[in-house]
């Protein structure tokens, strides 16, 4: 059936510091397998269908795209719940589906648009928390925008924090959820990301260490994708095992193009946080894309490279390769998706949920000018004093401007007006030194 | 009755701890130390260390996490502060020797706008952040140019920050109340000179229910000759300038801001129309101060209702010097705002001194 277990073995051993590793042997079930391939096809279809909403100027500014990193996303959201708090750096639309955002908010936000009507159900109407909600991504739901950007996706209904640009700034933030969660005596735990670039910022072992003083559930994943913009990691750090660079804290080097391998070291580190405070885990993965738009992503490594990750390294076709040997491909495991159509379909189909998300995101109009002055601070609390302040010297001005064109105009005809001397404008600035 | 700074924000803190269970305060030297300054005396006692919470001297990190915390809806008070090697409770306040705010906000600024101030704004209210940064601004006594600075403009021009400046006991209880109670970010600027200073409090602010309302200036004097703004430790020698004024009949009116961002331009553009004449004073550098921008305001709301150039009373354009004279001349002093009030008022004014 879809929900017998399955036992798979990652390809390549765990390696642990300080700490025994994982087992290799991971638990898996049909249903999740056939619910992987789909998710990371899907996220993978969106960030191409960005690239090409960027070079047709659609998408402004930054757009950090995931493709290649994909098993990181889903593998993470198939061990853990949305009671779990995951915060991230800017590289963060694939996260943000995992959470069950939707297709048509990621591209509405990314083109900055504010999108329509909720038509439908919500992607994440799924309860089962050990398969990853993205399945039925494409699903139309109410969208929510947000002024942020590419950069700035949040979903704190499912406790996704963002979407940050400041590199490194997500770690010491994500101990902070952690820091609340135990608080609150909850027994949830935090997911804070951070690229190979980010792994040398002096807050991050700040923050490492007060976790580590006050063991908090703070899980600080390593997207170790070997290039920190155009620098190569082993230009820029002089330990290249991120995982152990916790020195008292644990970690873990997980193969981050597995997605199985994914799940079974977070579904560990979220054992030990909970049990022990924070641990480190180290993902080996790979961006196809350049750092961002502005970057081909072929000066500072060769395409050989990116050619050679593809073909022996990738995620999706390491899950379609499972399913085959598996034999998942079959009629029975597809109707648990209600699709009636063969893996090429499947494809297909996503290629389509993507297209038909593109053209409602496209549909929706700009934001209204008013929400430029929308939620800068918590509405509805004292801050309506600043609002009324806006108006009043708004009137007032208005007031002056009709009161002085006339006195102005009145002036010039009489010919009073004249500039003042050089030295009275000086005098305007004056400070203590003046007099000195 | 009377009660010092100090015991005014302890009591608040206090009060605001045990009324709200989502109110904790951490920093360094907040719990075992009690406080740098004392100002947390026995709340780890009362609270425990888990509200109470010492942090090593990592300002990015654990200003960081306190705004990690906030996302999840806790109210954290995160205090700014470093070590002070002599201080006691019962010194005189001209000891005290470290102004904590100055070395920490630097290094956490990042952290207090970029995660904090617009985070609101970016996820499109989906999440505030109910957080106050807390601790000793400007300039102290003697402690050079790195722990000497007011960071009231500073956090003035961000959108999405609250900036409060209390002066007296009864603006250190209300406004940190209220800063706590407030779900957006806030910056509340103390000066480490005021904690040991008694004020007189009414029954009214003892109340536990107390709060001041964030954005309002309070007029300390009132006068009908020339306005006088200021904020912090300032409004104290604004008022000293008054009295030395109201001798030579100048009438002086003293506006305690309170509140920098939102700045109160309603209460200093009435009170300007009704002298006709401006001082502004601040212990923060002249460029884009506090004062310019006061002055901003009253020349676009209020321009043909003055009878005299505006004056800024600021410190001197250089780092804060450490030597006694030096250091002197380079932050107001209450002659200055005298002298400055009666230039206002085309009064004749002998040269400064040179301390």
């Amino acid at each position: 059936s879809d929900t017998a277990t399955l036992t798979v073995e990652t390809s390549v051993p765990f390696t642990g510091h300080i700490c025994d590793p994982p087992s290799r042997a991971v638990e898996t079930t049909p249903r999740e397998l056939m619910a992987f391939f789909r998710d990371m096809a899907t996220m993978r279809r969106m960030e191409i269908a960005a690239d090409s909403l960027y070079k047709a100027k659609l998408i402004r500014g930054f757009c950090h795209l995931y493709d290649g990193q994909e098993a990181v996303a889903v593998g993470m959201e198939a061990a853990i719940t949305k009671k779990d708090c995951i915060i991230t750096a800017y590289r963060d639309h694939c996260l943000f589906l995992g959470r069950g955002g939707t297709l048509v908010e990621v591209f509405a936000e990314v083109m900055g648009r504010q999108a329509g009507c909720s038509k439908g159900k919500m992607a994440n109407d799924q309860n089962d928390a050990t398969v990853t909600e993205v399945a039925v991504i494409g699903a139309t739901s109410a969208v929510i925008v947000t002024s942020g950007g590419s950069m700035h996706l949040y979903k704190k209904d499912s406790r996704f924090y963002g979407g940050h640009g400041i590199v490194g700034a997500q770690v010491p933030l994500g101990c902070g959820l952690a820091f609340a969660q135990k608080y609150s005596k909850e027994e949830h735990v935090t997911f804070a990301l951070y690229g190979d670039g980010a792994a040398n910022q002096g807050q991050l072992f700040e923050a490492l260490n007060m976790a580590a003083l006050w063991d908090l559930p703070a899980i600080l994943v390593c997207e170790n994708n070997h290039y920190g913009m155009g620098t190569a990691e082993w230009r820029a750090t002089k330990c290249l095992a991120y995982y152990k660079r916790g020195d008292y804290v644990p970690g873990v080097k997980v193969d981050g193009m597995d997605a199985l391998a994914v799940k079974q070291a977070c579904k560990f580190a979220k054992e030990h946080a909970l049990k022990n405070g924070p641990i480190i885990l180290e993902m080996d993965t790979y961006r196809y894309h350049g750092h961002s738009m502005s970057d081909p992503g072929s000066t500072y490594r060769t395409r050989d490279e990116i050619t050679g990750v593809r073909q022996e390294r990738d995620p999706i076709e390491r899950i379609r390769k499972l399913v085959l040997s598996h034999e998942l491909a079959t009629e029975k495991e597809l109707k648990v998706f209600k699709l009636d159509f063969s893996f090429k379909d499947i494809e297909k189909e996503i290629r389509k949920k993507v297209d038909e998300a593109i053209a409602k995101a496209k549909e929706s109009p700009m934001p209204d000018p008013s929400e430029l002055f929308t939620n800068v601070y918590v509405e509805g609390y004292r801050v309506e004093l600043m609002e009324q302040e806006a108006e009043r010297k708004e009137n007032l001005r208005l007031e002056q401007i009709g009161k002085k064109s006339e006195l102005y105009s009145l002036e010039v005809d009489s010919g009073k007006i004249s500039n003042p001397p050089p030295q009275e404008i000086g005098r305007r600035v004056l400070n203590i030194n003046a007099d000195l | 009755k009377e009660m010092t700074v100090r015991d005014a924000l302890n009591s608040a803190l206090d009060e605001e701890m045990s009324a709200d269970p989502k109110v904790f305060l951490m920093g360094e030297e907040v719990g075992e130390y009690q406080g740098a300054y004392k100002i947390s005396k026995g709340l780890l006692d009362k609270y425990g260390p888990e509200r109470v919470r010492d942090t090593p001297i990592t300002e990015a990190g654990f200003a960081g996490i306190g705004v990690g915390a906030a996302y999840y809806g806790l109210k954290p008070v995160v205090e700014f502060m470093t070590f002070n090697f002599s201080m006691q409770v019962d010194l005189t306040p001209l000891v005290a020797l470290v102004s904590g705010l100055n070395l920490i906000l630097l290094q956490a600024i990042d952290h207090i706008i970029n995660s904090a101030a617009k985070s609101n704004y970016m996820s499109a209210g989906q999440i505030s952040v109910p957080i106050v940064f807390r601790g000793p601004n400007g300039a102290a006594a003697g402690v050079g140019a790195q722990h000497s600075q007011c960071y009231a403009a500073w956090f003035g021009s961000c959108p999405g920050l609250k900036v409060l400046t209390p002066y007296s006991s009864e603006d250190a209880r209300g406004l940190l109340k209220a800063a706590i109670r407030d779900p957006d970010p806030v910056v509340f600027l103390e000066n480490e000179l005021l904690y040991g200073e008694s004020f007189p409090v009414s029954a009214e602010v003892l109340d536990s229910s107390f709060c001041l309302p964030i954005g309002k200036a309070k007029i300390e004097r009132e006068g009908k000759h020339v306005t006088i703004t200021a904020f912090s430790k300032m409004v104290g020698y604004a008022l000293k300038a008054a009295e030395i004024l109201a001798k030579e009949g100048i009438s002086a009116e003293v506006i305690n801001l309170r509140s920098i961002r939102p700045l109160d331009r309603a209460a200093i553009n009435a009170s300007v129309r009704k002298t006709n004449r401006l001082v502004t004073v601040e212990e923060g550098f002249p460029q884009h101060g506090v004062g310019a921008e006061i002055c901003a305001s009253v020349v676009e709301e209020s321009f043909e209702y003055l009878d005299a150039p505006v004056e800024r009373i600021s410190a001197a354009d250089v780092p804060m010097p450490y030597a006694a004279n030096l250091g002197r001349m380079a932050v107001p002093q209450i002659e200055d705002i005298v002298r400055a009030a009666k230039r206002a008022c085309y009064r004749s004014v002998p040269m400064a001194a040179t301390a």
